[in-house]
């Protein structure tokens, strides 16, 4: 592995971030707008038990859950970049 | 040996975190109960509803005067050692405002799917602050937004920008939070609206002038705790009455499916008019879960955007993140904050079911003689009105409805029209619980508001205290001048915000959504850009801040106050109504009206006020023009620009990376 300080070190530790960063606003877009835009034919699909139709469901739970566990998610994705290159801070 | 000892024992405080907001919370159940036992023993109700402010208030400001520094670190950023999950308690009460306590389930209840905007916007943007700023802002060590910009940026004319546009979008918000707890405590516990603005007022100086961020913090821990818990109560009893099951966010679903079908009966009863194609009118139903019927799908969208990236703009959201211990705290914070919020915006759509499934069973398609009483009591404050009058009581709606011709003696749909912020408050009522709920439900919608009141008045008055006072006037000024600076203009920020509510300025509630837009079309291409791209320069970060805040502020002032001038001069036309795609107002007859032309600035009752734009655009998601340009602009004219020194790009190399001292070390 690279020296902490050296030049490549430092690039390699933000290309992934950057690379991270990139993976997790895809997700973001896709449940905070894509899966909205098909809302008319997922509302035809009701969840069982519950009776929610799908694509209310959606945008009043769905997505709110996945944002949710995303963060969790990215949280600790994010530091694990970090602590690989020796860049957090508990090191 | 001094500060040794003073650090062991706020070691020893931090230890106890959870045992003392264990045992308040334990407090706050039982003084619940003391009060439910008070009202059996025939205490009357509006003593109960006072008891719950005062009592409520009374704890707040002891934690505010408790948790009094003078320390400069302690008072700006709470000595940046709150750990991230308590931090993200304080993040939820700071964020969610008496709009989302009260106004959300009402606008839900209003729109239907539509409504849902909101509730993700006002989520999904906790995403973009953890993953695109808030964590960067950590490392950089600011006491504030500005400190950024300026040192980012070189120079006081990047940080005076970052003040203007934060005062801008601060200053309407505060004053929307203090005039919120005036309507909840008028509304609720029959207080004098101005009255209960002071009241609000002293509440939120007792707990941020003496302890700043550090007060502000703990005070708004104990805030949360409050309006989870009254948010929740109502529907989780609402849901175990009806379904047998305490998960209201699980029971809805089966209301939907009876809204739905109650939908369809009264359409066929004759007792409504359904909105379609060919004509909507207002007064016409718009079924619950059928999209894009109050918005279009630009400006469902276009809102959802503008809140979600106006989160990530907002000066008190952002500040909150720069009092963790760390980075990676940092972004724990953010994930437990949004865990926070969620408890409360994904039950809000319960309550709007709840709610309208009642509406729809046991008012509509009613008898009129047969109309549940606890619409009175809303009526009597003009928030009902059935066949166009105050539903005060039985008398009034039976001969109200009786001089329409040809009413059916049955309440139709159109008949009835509802305040929107009635659908949280009045819940425990439709539920017939006892009035103790009711009063918890007030004590959490001020909660919510005066937490959030806090918070934009510390990110107000620090901006001027730190950012306009001592980086521009008097960098020299000694701690004790600095913290006497801060609270004087706290004080001086908070009373003119409770005068200008005092006044009931008409837009206040509407220039909310306002701030984001700004916030979005001001701060969010430079402060992300600052972070991701080395080659931002100081030219254009300062022409993107002036363009994009510029033409968003420009939009929202001219649809608002001068329709006719963007008529005549911008090209701008009238909104279209989302269901036909007809023009909401024929601008050529308005403009002829002599009412109207006078009208200049435009009234609040002017037709067009609000209701012209380019693109079919809502002025809410000016946004959407202001921050596009923005980027486009600090790209164009950094590229024109010579590249950043070698020292910035090394700055900008050590936000990157959370190890390490933070950039900007205040002296203290």
């Amino acid at each position: 592995m690279a020296q902490p300080d050296s030049p490549a070190n430092q690039e390699a530790h933000w290309n992934k971030t950057t690379r991270l960063m990139w993976i997790h606003l895809g997700t973001w877009f896709f449940f905070g707008y894509v899966v909205h835009m098909f809302v008319i034919p997922l509302n035809k699909i009701v969840i069982p038990i519950l009776g929610f139709p799908l694509g209310f469901y959606m945008a009043a739970q769905g997505s709110l859950i996945v944002f949710v566990v995303m963060l969790f998610l990215f949280a600790r994705q994010q530091n694990q970049i970090d602590r690989d290159h020796g860049y957090a801070e508990d090191q | 040996m001094a500060t040794q000892s003073s650090t062991d024992a706020s070691d020893a405080f931090y230890k106890q975190l959870g045992r003392m907001y264990g045992l308040y919370t334990g407090g706050f159940v039982a003084f619940i109960v003391l009060l439910a036992i008070l009202e059996q023993v025939g205490v009357p109700n509006k003593v109960l509803g006072y008891l719950f402010v005062f009592f409520t208030l009374a704890v707040y400001a002891i934690i505010g005067v408790a948790t009094r520094t003078a320390q400069l670190s302690e008072y700006y950023v709470a000595g940046r050692r709150v750990p991230a999950f308590y931090n993200g308690m304080a993040t939820g009460a700071d964020w969610m405002s008496a709009a989302s306590f009260v106004g959300m389930a009402g606008s839900l209840f209003l729109l239907g799917y539509d409504g849902l905007a909101w509730v993700l916007g006002w989520t999904g943007g906790f995403v973009l602050v953890s993953i695109l700023v808030g964590p960067y802002l950590r490392k950089f060590g600011a006491y504030t937004v500005p400190d950024f910009l300026s040192f980012r940026y070189g120079g006081n004319f990047a940080r005076f920008l970052g003040v203007i546009v934060l005062v801008c979008c601060s200053f309407t918000y505060v004053t929307a939070q203090i005039y919120g707890t005036g309507l909840i405590a008028s509304r609720f516990l029959g207080m004098q609206f101005e009255l209960a603005v002071f009241a609000g007022l002293v509440g939120i100086l007792l707990c941020a002038m003496l302890g700043g961020m550090r007060a502000v913090t703990w005070t708004q821990i104990a805030q949360y705790i409050v309006l989870i818990v009254a948010y929740l109560v109502p529907i989780v009893i609402l849901s175990t009455q009806h379904y047998g099951i305490p998960i209201p966010e699980l029971t809805y679903g089966k209301a939907i499916l009876e809204i739905t079908a109650r939908e369809q009966q009264l359409v066929k009863d004759g007792l409504a008019v359904l909105c379609t194609q060919q004509a909507c009118p207002p007064g016409t139903l718009r079924p619950h879960i059928q999209p894009f019927m109050n918005y279009t799908p630009l400006n469902f969208f276009g809102i959802i955007f503008c809140m979600m990236v106006g989160t990530a703009s907002l000066p008190h959201i952002l500040m909150r993140y720069f009092t963790t211990p760390s980075v990676k705290e940092a972004r724990d914070s953010v994930a437990w904050s949004l865990l926070f919020i969620f408890l409360l915006y994904f039950s809000a759509p319960a309550y709007a079911a709840f709610s309208k499934l009642e509406v729809y069973t046991n008012i509509i398609g009613r008898d009129l003689n047969q109309i549940r009483p606890w619409l009175f009591n809303w009526g009597e404050l003009g928030l009902i009105q059935v066949c166009g009058k105050n539903a005060t009581n039985l008398e009034t709606v039976l001969a109200a409805c009786k001089a329409i011709a040809g009413h059916p003696g049955v309440m139709r749909f159109s008949d009835f029209v509802i305040n929107t912020d009635v659908i949280v408050l009045s819940t425990p009522e439709i539920a017939g619980l006892p009035y103790v709920i009711s009063g918890l439900v007030a004590a959490g919608g001020l909660a919510a508001a005066l937490s959030t009141a806090d918070g934009l008045l510390l990110a107000i008055a620090n901006a001027l205290s730190h950012d306009i006072y001592y980086k521009m006037i008097d960098p020299n000024a000694p701690t004790i001048r600095r913290l006497t600076v801060a609270r004087v203009l706290l004080f001086f920020v908070a009373v003119a915000s409770a005068a200008l509510a005092a006044t009931r300025p008409s837009d206040i509630l509407a220039m909310v959504g306002w701030a984001f837009s700004l916030a979005m079309a001001g701060n969010f291409p430079a402060l992300t850009l600052g972070i991701w791209w080395k080659r931002a320069t100081t030219q254009g970060a300062i022409a993107g801040i002036i363009a994009g805040w510029g033409i968003c502020l420009f939009y929202l002032v001219t649809t608002r106050y001068f329709p006719q001038a963007g008529v005549n001069y911008f090209g701008m036309s009238s909104l279209l109504n989302p269901e036909t795609r007809q023009p909401l107002i024929d601008v050529a007859k308005v403009m002829a009206d002599a009412r109207w032309v006078a009208d200049v600035p435009a009234s609040a009752a002017n037709p067009m006020a609000n209701r012209v734009g380019w693109f079919d655009l809502n002025n809410i998601n000016c946004g959407l023009l202001g921050m596009p340009l923005g980027f486009l602009v600090i790209y164009v004219v950094s590229l024109m620009t010579p590249e950043p020194s070698k020292e910035m790009q090394a700055f900008i190399d050590e936000i990157r990376k959370p190890r390490g001292r933070t950039v900007l070390e205040e002296k203290s």
